[in-house]
């Protein structure tokens, strides 16, 4: 753009200093004086608005009230009037050394969802404590969730110190046992202030009621707090939000989550892992205006909206994450994270979410639930349960249906965490932990088959999460196996895998319908099924069929089938004596035989030849449906790996 | 080599990145632009985001109220950055007789902005607004997050908003229903004007004070009102903000019409 020639141009100056801001969420369980610790601050920093304080105790002494500062953040923010609450206020103040914005919500169980949206840009945090009740269920929680939301920095008031004869010994008993908890979230090192917001003591001038307090008061412990760095010093990570061609420039726009980039840098890109150099980084206005605070160096930083061409033309796309090859993001189908959920229904086992990180989104399921985190006590316990409620925190384990890059959020957090989104609705987020990292050569070698080449069994048992198999029940009419096969299916679903059962239900209607029950009908039948049962199997699914097959040659034909296939063969007798079966006889199919209405059944007129070294044997006349399921699970799983 | 970033390169690069997404998460997206200040900072933006271009339309709502100056600079700046103008008048509220002339401005602005708003929406399908609102202007827009649905009714449903965190959006919207993506929320007015210092944006010459006059916030010709004010340069208007307590909107005659008339009129769409 000319500037010259731009009748509109306004007239310039060089720009002021520009101020550091710095973002504050304030938390507190209920009653311990947040709301007068707000409004004694933007008291005593002179930042309310003109007349307001001489509003508000003209107010009360008209009503005959004693004035309160808790009442100053009320008239500000005109809740009553404007009847919205229930959310996140942002209330701006100022100290001599820079700008501050409050992040309010109410402290209430709602805390979590409305406070999500502040917080989670929040560069500290103040957390108040009333002296005289001391810590509280919400002042451990509120610390907890706001340490998963990545706020690092804390300051805490132990306020209402007028209530506690401003003693030092109980300030000091509080400031204990409060650190305590703060170290096992792993916080920094944070300060501890005695005050008291409806007196004024330590807030903005050093109190005299408690000469033996040392440390800041609280405007200078916020004025010592420093806004979020970009962080610079970690990996890089560019993650890319789309591909622009609106003239002959490709360019791949995206965001710098960490480290920097510069022009030149060989760059791979996840999880294609195809390699390019950075050709330029494009601006807009060409020439910058003069005198620009932004820099056009070939230099992108962590933090910055950017557009790169590179010199290769490799295909890239939204989601893919650019990073140098020294110090890649991890590329995988299945990671454990902590998960806090804020949607009203649970979030369940077998449903199918999908799961965004940074520009990334991929369907995924949650595969398995091991704890519950209490959201009073902050304990944690295992759990059986298959579904995490509103408000709760779950230790989880996700799996994708495409891979997902991402590193653990201890080391990188913006690609440490992720939202569940169902139904367009963001659900809940979690944080990546336990994740290894490989060396990228090596993934190379391992994962070539995401991008390139015939799909082999190996890349659909990566991308399933499990290799294909045929797990072949066998046992008399009325053992058990086709009610174990649907809760084995069940199950192996449940844990986002792909079984499918085969049975008499499935086949004798459609692929053996012309087969009747002859000893060379029944052979062929058994055939078919093996063939089919390698065809599925090969495509990557669990096939558990359910068929008497009382043939041993029969069996071992199937099992030479799917070793063709190279699928797993995994033969269940489905063990139960005779009269067990004819007991149960759930289909009158003994009775029938036994009658002479049916004929070459098998265990009264026709042979069952028992599995000689079958890999699992069940015997369900001692174990119940439940735990047969369980021990060929037990079994099954580790070779599905 | 630069590795530190000033508050302004931060908002900047937040506001592009939200561009950015809203592009690419809507098929069917324009700008409403009025052609003030922070209108035009929204059009500088997306072209940063898209380098050079605003690929999408941006949609003038002509209330027919407009002052001349600004109709000249929407002339001029449609061609200088190559904008796709649509312009929408509710022509059937005009034939009515719908005017500040006869009505009261809460009627007038919901009938020549919201409706004509609504008719253009009707008429383009369009399933995201990219709107300059900003967190600072009024208490209701507080509350306001970057990806923001509304029904198909226009209604803002603000006590069950969903969350936005760690670059997460809400970025769908159900048939009939729009989502106003708003870049700019975390500016404040002064930063506005420290970033059209900065990048040296045009903006319409009535911001800058004229025989003891200026205007802060452009409307209707007929409703908005001038501040006494000698700030003739960004620097002057700057200072003057930093030492004033008045607010941005207190020149815009609807907004003050009676108690909550702003919750009012976003309650039913406005912007």
């Amino acid at each position: 753009m000319k500037q010259s020639g731009n009748p509109h141009s306004a007239l310039r100056t060089p720009h002021s200093a520009d101020a550091a801001h710095l973002r504050i969420v304030f938390v507190g369980h209920v009653d311990h004086g947040k709301s007068t610790l707000i409004g004694r601050i933007l008291s005593d920093t002179n930042s309310l608005p003109e007349g307001k304080l001489e509003q508000v105790q003209r107010a009360c002494a008209a009503e005959n009230m004693e004035f309160e500062f808790a009442f100053l953040l009320d008239a500000l923010l005109e809740e009553q009037e404007q009847n919205i609450t229930i959310d996140t206020t942002q209330i701006p103040f100022k100290t001599a050394k820079r700008n501050y914005m409050i992040i309010d919500a109410p402290g209430h169980k709602e805390f979590l969802k409305n406070m999500i949206t502040g917080a989670s840009s929040a560069d500290a945090a103040v957390l108040v404590i009333a002296a005289n009740e001391g810590v509280q269920e919400q002042s451990k929680r509120h610390a907890y969730l706001l340490s998963l939301l990545g706020v690092r920095q804390f300051c805490v008031v132990v306020n209402k110190m007028d209530l506690a004869e401003y003693s030092e010994v109980r300030f000091l008993e509080i400031e204990k046992k409060y650190r305590e908890f703060l170290q096992t979230l792993n916080l920094e090192t944070n300060v501890f202030i005695p005050a008291s917001a409806r007196f004024g003591e330590n807030i903005t001038a050093r109190s005299t009621k408690m000469k033996w307090h040392k440390g800041p008061t609280l405007a200078e412990a916020l004025d010592g707090m420093t806004p979020l760095a970009p962080p610079t010093d970690l990996p890089l990570r560019f993650c890319v939000q789309d591909v622009y061609k609106f003239d002959d420039r490709r360019i791949i726009a995206g965001r710098i989550e960490t480290g920097m980039l510069q022009v030149g840098d060989e760059l791979v890109f996840s999880p294609a892992n195809k390699t390019s150099a950075v050709q330029s980084i494009e601006h807009w206005p060409i020439t910058p205006p003069e005198p620009s605070a932004r820099a056009q160096d070939g230099t992108a930083i962590a933090g910055d909206s950017i557009g790169i061409t590179l010199r290769e033309q490799i295909f890239v796309e939204r989601g893919y994450v650019g990073s140098h090859s020294k110090d890649a993001p991890i590329e995988t189908n299945r990671f454990h994270a902590d998960l806090f959920w804020i949607a009203r229904q649970p979030a369940h086992l077998s449903h199918l979410y999908t799961a965004r990180l940074a520009t990334q989104e991929v369907k995924c399921q949650i595969v398995s639930l091991d704890e519950v985190m209490d959201s009073s006590s902050l304990e944690r316990s295992p759990t059986k349960a298959d579904q995490l409620a509103r408000n709760e925190v779950g230790r989880l384990t996700i799996q994708t249906r495409a891979p997902i890059v991402l590193d653990n959020h201890d080391r990188l957090p913006p690609l440490g965490r992720f939202v569940l989104v169902d139904d367009g609705m963001i659900c809940g987020g979690g944080i990546i932990h336990g994740g290894i990292y490989t060396d990228r050569g090596a993934i190379k070698s391992k994962n070539i088959f995401w991008s390139e080449g015939k799909i082999t069994a190996q890349a659909r048992a990566a991308q399933h999460g499990h290799r294909g198999a045929v797990v072949w029940l066998t046992g008399l009419s009325g053992s058990g196996k086709s009610t174990i096969a649907q809760a084995l299916e069940r199950e192996l679903f449940i844990r986002a895998m792909h079984p499918y059962v085969l049975d008499g239900d499935n086949v004798r209607h459609g692929l053996n319908s012309n087969l009747g029950f002859a000893p060379e009908d029944r052979v062929e039948n058994i055939r078919r099924v093996s063939e089919m049962a390698k065809l599925m199997a090969d495509a990557g699914n669990v096939v558990i069929t359910a068929f008497i097959s009382p043939y041993r040659a029969d069996r071992q034909r199937a099992r030479a089938i799917a070793m063709e296939g190279n699928a797993e063969f995994i033969e269940v007798f489905v063990d139960a004596p005779l009269e067990v079966c004819e007991e149960r006889d759930p289909k009158n199919l003994y009775k029938k035989a036994r009658a002479g209405q049916i004929r070459e059944f098998t265990g009264i007129d026709a042979p069952y030849e028992s599995p000689i070294d079958p890999e699992i044997v069940v015997q369900t006349n001692q174990q119940s449906v439940e735990e047969s399921v369980a021990s060929i699970l037990e079994r099954l799983l580790p070779r599905l790996k | 080599m630069t590795t530190t970033r000033t508050h302004l390169d931060r908002l900047e690069n937040q506001s592009v990145f939200i561009f950015r997404e809203a592009y690419h998460a809507f098929k069917n997206i324009a700008m409403p632009w009025s052609m003030g200040k922070d209108s035009n900072v929204l059009i500088w933006l997306a072209s940063k985001a898209f380098f050079g271009r605003v690929p999408f339309p941006v949609l003038h709502i002509d209330t027919t109220y407009e002052f001349p100056e600004m109709l000249e600079f929407r002339e001029w700046a449609t061609a200088h950055y190559k904008l796709n103008l649509i312009v929408k008048i509710n022509e059937e509220a005009r034939a009515r007789g719908i005017g500040y002339e006869t009505h009261d401005p809460v009627t007038v602005t919901h009938e020549l902005k919201t409706v004509a708003l609504q008719q253009a929406m009707a008429q383009y399908k369009w399933d995201a607004l990219i709107t300059g609102i900003r967190r600072d202007e009024d208490p209701t827009r507080a509350k306001e997050r970057y990806f923001s649905r509304r029904n198909a009714q226009f209604e803002w449903d603000y006590k069950d908003q969903p969350p936005e965190f760690w670059g997460q959006f809400a970025t769908t919207a159900a048939n009939g229903e729009h989502v106003r993506v708003q870049p700019l929320l975390d500016w404040t007015e002064v930063d506005i004007w420290r970033y059209i210092q900065r990048e040296n944006i045009p903006i319409p010459k009535m911001y800058f004070a004229k025989n003891g006059q200026r205007y802060r916030s452009l409307g209707c010709s007929a409703i908005t009102k001038p501040i006494t004010s000698n700030a003739d340069t960004i620097e002057a208007i700057i200072t003057e903000l930093e030492t004033t307590r008045t607010s941005e909107r207190a020149g815009r005659a609807q907004d003050h019409h009676e108690r909550n008339a702003m919750q009012k009129l976003r309650a039913k769409g406005f912007l």
